[in-house]
């Protein structure tokens, strides 16, 4: 009787504590791993998850749908559901952005943003499938948590005369 | 004075602490259950419009939205799905799923003036949604196919006509 009792408070105190962590990650801030070499340097280029640099991503900006230019999100692949990606957003909805190399001007439709990597040679990004709807946005990366050399603050960046606002 | 103090000292404080600890707690697991629930399992969505005629009502309807399945990718063509609108984040649609990736979409372009049709082929990753009434909904046919990863559920019952049935 006494075994019984003990299992029940251990599965009741695991159960609270899964659902507290998962309205916690859902409402406040997530803790995410950071693959891939599309963010070099602002992020480390990695193969595996435990390679990556884990960051803070914040989920409060998903209540209102505020962003500013230069912020890095993470959002849902467009063309496949169940990756996320991390890219720096260059242009919000109404603004015009010129493809690098080529005269062609887009305006980004209402709803809609513009993302780009850090590192333009080796990211999959905006240029390659267009606008993407804010609808798939994650979150917003704030803070670098892991490894201890780069843990701080993500600044806001923006590339020199890419956007347009009118 | 001082029985005034001595009354204040002889007021319980570390048990009435441990009350109201324990009740806040119950009232934050409760929240946390209640959330955990409406967005990951089962939730409850009153949508109004005429996109959906007559499947939804004009003056609203309240439908049990599944949320496992737009999760697990089980949505298939017919289903109606909740989702979030291309054309403004914070808002949120119900739509039926008439093209799946890969297949081949035939629509009306305007149906009330023309016979005009177009053909596309919906992009991987992406859906095509319409609304039942072609005549007063904005959907794909204007906004074009839509990625996947913006459908958070998929209706699978409409609670309001259980009710009225019931009463």
């Amino acid at each position: 009787m006494g075994t019984y009792n003990l299992l029940w408070s251990i599965a009741k105190r695991n159960v609270t504590t899964v659902l507290l962590g998962i309205t916690i990650s859902d409402r406040c801030v997530n803790i995410i791993s950071v693959t891939g070499e599309s963010m070099h340097p602002t992020f480390t280029a990695a193969d595996r998850v435990l390679q990556g640099d884990f960051v803070l991503a914040e989920r409060r900006c998903l209540e209102k749908y505020e962003f500013s230019h230069g912020d890095v999100i993470l959002f849902k692949c467009p063309s496949n559901h169940k990756e996320l990606f991390v890219k720096r957003l260059i242009a919000l909805p109404g603004e015009w952005v010129q493809l690098p190399g080529s005269p062609k001007v887009t305006k980004i439709p209402e709803g809609h943003c513009w993302v780009e990597g850090d590192n333009a040679a080796r990211s999959l990004d905006s240029r390659s499938f267009g606008p993407i709807p804010l609808g798939l946005v994650q979150g917003r990366v704030t803070h670098i948590i892991w490894p201890p050399s780069k843990i701080g603050q993500v600044e806001r960046k923006m590339p020199e005369g890419r956007i347009s606002q009118i | 004075m001082s029985g005034f103090f001595r009354r204040l000292a002889g007021i319980p404080w570390r048990s009435i602490a441990g009350d109201a600890f324990s009740r806040a707690l119950l009232v934050a697991q409760a929240y946390c259950a209640v959330h955990v629930v409406d967005q990951h399992l089962c939730s409850l969505a009153f949508v109004r419009g005429p996109s959906m005629l007559p499947a939804i009502n004009l003056a609203g309807d309240v439908l049990a939205v599944d949320r496992v399945s737009a999760r697990l990718g089980r949505v298939e063509n017919g289903d109606v799905v909740l989702m979030i609108s291309p054309e403004d984040p914070r808002k949120v649609v119900a739509k039926r799923v008439l093209g799946m990736e890969g297949d081949s979409v035939t629509y009306l372009v305007d149906p009330g003036n023309s016979d005009a049709s177009k053909t596309v082929v919906v992009p991987q990753g992406h859906v095509w949604v319409q609304g039942d009434n072609i005549y007063a909904s904005k959907d794909s046919r204007q906004f074009g196919a839509v990625p996947y990863g913006l459908i958070t559920g998929k209706i699978f019952c409409r609670v309001s006509s259980v009710i009225f049935f019931a009463s």
